[in-house]
């Protein structure tokens, strides 16, 4: 196997990690919007205690990200170069929403305040829900090509970027990240928002096996190869799966079969990709994987830093999950720590 | 403004910002490690309860270094595509170690130590901060590996059929001796921020309990600050010696290597031997030669610093002036659009910010004198003066900083990957070729807006959560959370909670 195949394939399992591992967090951050209820206080506890289930894990998860964006730069310049400077404005939105969102999770518990509290969730919600739909519409269109001309550049402007099959690409993820998030609850809680979220499982699931199994389908009449319809049915019965566990109360096998779903999503969006990372539209000036990569020496040089270091990281940050594995109730929330708005105010120096 | 002005200021901020957070971060990983290491050595509360006051206020700085990081590696794709089209095969390659061998490694264990205080046994949770201050401090290598081959590229060679730069040895590149007199004096400087931060914090507290003269008071001002304030100031000792050491030999290599960069620092026109630092010099700022004059000159310090020799021939510094001359017909007079192509960099800003490098350098070095003195023979001062100097050090660090990477890269200028005079001539990029062909003018200013409104909101909450969680002070009562010493019940609130 050729090693800009080999890479193709490192960047298409760094996505997918990302798109998994975050994809919960997103879930869970869209989430803190939908699930809490009861007064006032009991709502704030509820959404601590969802924040929380994430706390420990989510920056690592979105190293994922940094790492696929560094690893494209390394191994294939050009599709890195051609990418980023033609998505530009959807990039823009979703490093805007990851900023804010990762201010938001950091700083929320350190002013304890009503107003500040409100502020940080709202800051959390446009970082949740933003990137949840951007993601889809970015891999939709890298699925359905894109406009490029015999340089390689994108010359399709920003609205280009905006069409049915992609904004249905966007729902997909959406609702696939909402559903993950919610058996992701389920699994790292317990008492009365566990149920609930197990009933938000219940009426997504379905909504996915619509929304995401629409657009799969589509995908694979318009663009994709005969092979990833094996994929698709893979995604099938693995949202299938979660609907009966999650209803037989298997919350484990739910997240794990909800985990499925995305990875197949993924192999399905990059075997669609594939001979290419920058499909064509129609067909026209399609960026390949030969051409876009880097020279068999960097590759090699990246393949054995790879090889040794992502068992390592999937090693350690499996560890974490273990270290944090107890499930969380509302009684675990200590309460709040953060300086008073009135204290920060203060002057002193 | 063009793409390319908008592009060269939106790095320039974002780069300058994102610097901010990143020496603290560097320096005060190991810092607050020191510090639970001392506590889980010697069982002494003072060190875990200055583990916990420092370790929030790195936590805090923290989140902004990642947050801003993400942008910085966005950026190259976004905004300099064709940069990342050139040198990709090269550049590329230290962005994804650093991401793999240790951005990976300081946010799970980052994450741990947070969340783990209660959940963790003692060592393995100590080993967890021990295992960011690695991590962050190996992020700065990769990172300054990326930067220095752009100051001196090595290790590559230049593919004529697709006009790129390839790698040719990742060891070069590695062993780069830009790099490695970068690296020590990055974080150097991390260190001396931290150590000032440490130090400063610490002197204004100790100063304030000990004025109250109230025995619990002065006893915490002993008992905690005071070994605070004193591991502050031997960091600053030690880092600040070895930023200067570091900084010396950055200049002799800078001279080799960009002399246009040594000239402009010095503002020095025409070539000469025994050339003088000046301390003052003004001029217009058309960047013309004409219009420069120095004031208060110290003699053959500027040769000393390029060449190692304060006078005779081996001293000669190159002015901008014979640069220019040499570049021109090495490189070419015009562009492509014919016209002409000027290799001197923006005299002022490096002139200036070679100087306030230094000088806020130094700034800190007077809190480390003053806080030798006052706290000498086991001394808890209540001086106002070492408090007022504690806190006015503080920025200067971060100030040092930022103007030296404001230097080196608008030193560098006009080019994005400096020509190595040893190495293949190909191996070269203007600035100007770098920006990305198809985002508008509009789209750069547009992202430059957001980043800077957002980036300016963001510093205001940073500050004030700094300084109110410092003022604050160390937390009143601490108590040993570890499993081994608490039990482990799971109905226990959790320790940490965001």
């Amino acid at each position: 196997m050729d090693l800009a195949l080999v890479w193709f394939l490192i960047i298409a399992v760094l996505w997918t990690g990302y798109l998994v591992l975050e994809g919960f967090d997103f879930g869970v951050g869209m989430l803190m919007s939908l699930l809490p209820r009861g007064d006032a206080a009991h709502r704030e506890k509820e959404r601590r205690l969802l924040l929380n289930t994430i706390g420990p894990v989510w920056d690592g998860n979105e190293v994922w990200l940094i790492t696929a964006g560094g690893a494209t730069f390394a191994a294939f310049p050009e599709w890195y170069a051609t990418l980023f400077s033609g998505f530009y404005l959807p990039l823009l939105l979703i490093l805007v929403a990851l900023i804010v969102r990762g201010v938001a999770i950091e700083y929320r518990g350190k002013i304890s305040d009503a107003v500040w509290a409100r502020r940080c969730d709202l800051a959390i919600q446009v970082g949740s829900w933003v990137p949840a739909v951007l993601w889809g519409v970015a891999f939709a269109n890298l699925v359905r090509g894109v406009q490029l001309d015999e340089a390689h550049q994108y010359v399709g402007g920003f609205w280009a970027l905006i069409n049915p099959f992609s904004l249905l690409g966007g729902a997909t993820t959406l609702v696939l990240f909402l559903l993950h998030g919610s058996v992701f609850v389920a699994l790292k809680t317990d008492g009365d928002i566990r149920a609930r979220a197990r009933r938000w499982a219940g009426v997504l699931a379905p909504v996915a096996v619509l929304v995401a199994g629409g657009w799969a389908v589509w995908a694979q009449v318009a663009f994709s190869a005969t092979w990833t319809w094996a994929v698709v049915a893979v995604a099938a019965a693995a949202l299938v799966g979660v609907v009966l566990t999650n209803r037989a109360g298997r919350e484990g096998w739910a997240f794990g079969l909800s985990a499925v779903t995305i990875v197949a999503a993924a192999v399905l969006i990059f075997g669609s990709m594939y001979p290419d990372v920058m499909p064509g539209l129609d067909g026209g000036n399609a960026l390949t994987v030969a051409e876009a990569s880097s020279t068999p020496y960097t590759l090699t040089i990246m393949t054995w830093v790879a090889a040794f270091l992502t068992p390592l990281v999937i090693l350690y940050q499996g560890w974490t999950y273990w270290v944090f594995r107890r499930r969380l109730t509302v009684d675990h929330i200590p309460a709040p720590a953060g300086l008073t708005w009135k204290k920060i105010k203060e002057s002193a120096f | 403004m063009d793409a390319l002005d908008l592009a060269r200021w939106q790095f320039g901020i974002t780069t300058v910002y994102h610097f901010i957070f990143v020496p603290l971060t560097i320096g005060l990983a190991p810092l607050v490690a020191i510090m639970q290491t001392a506590w889980v050595r010697t069982g002494n509360e003072r060190w875990l309860r200055l583990t916990k006051f420092f370790g929030k206020l790195f936590l805090i700085n923290f989140a902004l270094g990642v947050v801003t990081g993400i942008v910085q590696e966005f950026q190259f794709g976004m905004n300099w595509s064709e940069y990342s089209r050139f040198v990709g095969d090269v550049f590329g390659a230290p962005l994804a170690m650093e991401a793999l061998a240790a951005f990976f490694v300081e946010s799970t264990f980052l994450g741990l130590w947070i969340f783990g205080w209660d959940r963790l046994n003692k060592r393995v949770h100590l080993a967890c901060i021990w295992a960011v201050a690695v991590a962050v401090n190996l992020s700065a290598f990769f990172i300054l590996a990326a930067n220095s081959w752009m100051q001196h590229p090595v290790g590559a060679r230049y593919n004529p059929e697709t006009g790129r730069a390839e790698m040719e040895s990742i060891w070069a590149i590695l062993a780069n001796n830009t790099l490695w007199a970068a690296f020590p004096h990055a974080v150097a400087a991390a260190f001396l921020t931290a150590g000032t931060f440490v130090a400063g914090i610490a002197a204004w507290w100790m100063v304030r309990l000990a004025r109250t003269r109230r025995p619990d008071d002065v006893e915490l001002a002993r008992n905690v600050y005071r070994p605070a304030v004193v591991l502050g100031t031997v960091v600053m000792l030690v880092a600040g010696v070895g930023v200067a050491l570091t900084g010396d030999v950055q200049g002799k290599l800078m001279f080799e290597q960009q002399p246009g960069k040594m000239a402009s620092a010095e503002a020095l026109c025409e070539g000469e031997e025994a050339a003088s630092f000046s301390i003052l010099t003004i001029g217009d700022l058309s960047n013309s030669c004409e219009g420069v004059r120095h004031i208060l000159e110290v003699p053959g310090l500027a040769s000393y610093l390029g060449t190692g020799h304060f006078s005779g021939p081996e001293s000669f510094l190159p002015g901008v002036d014979d640069v220019q001359q040499q570049y021109a017909e090495r490189f070419g007079e015009t562009d492509d659009a014919g016209d002409p192509i000027s290799y001197t960099p923006n005299l002022a800003v490096t002139y200036w910010s070679f100087r306030l490098m230094i000088g806020f350098a130094a700034g800190s070095a007077l809190l480390a004198l003053a806080a030798l003195w006052f706290t000498r023979g086991g001394r808890v001062s209540d001086n106002p003066w070492l408090a007022r100097i504690g806190l006015a050090a503080i920025p200067t660090p971060f100030l040092a900083s930022s103007f030296g990477w404001i230097f080196t890269e608008m030193g560098r200028q006009p080019w994005v990957v400096a020509p190595n005079p040893t190495g293949i001539d190909e191996i070269r990029l203007l600035t100007m070729r770098g920006v990305s062909q198809v985002v508008s003018p509009g789209m750069v200013l547009t992202s430059m807006i957001v980043f800077t409104l957002l980036y300016g909101v963001l510093a205001v909450i940073w500050y004030r959560l700094i300084h109110r969680y410092a003022v604050e002070g160390v937390p009143a009562t601490v108590r040993d959370e570890s499993p081994e010493a608490a039990g482990d019940e799971t109905d226990r609130p959790l320790s940490f909670a965001y």
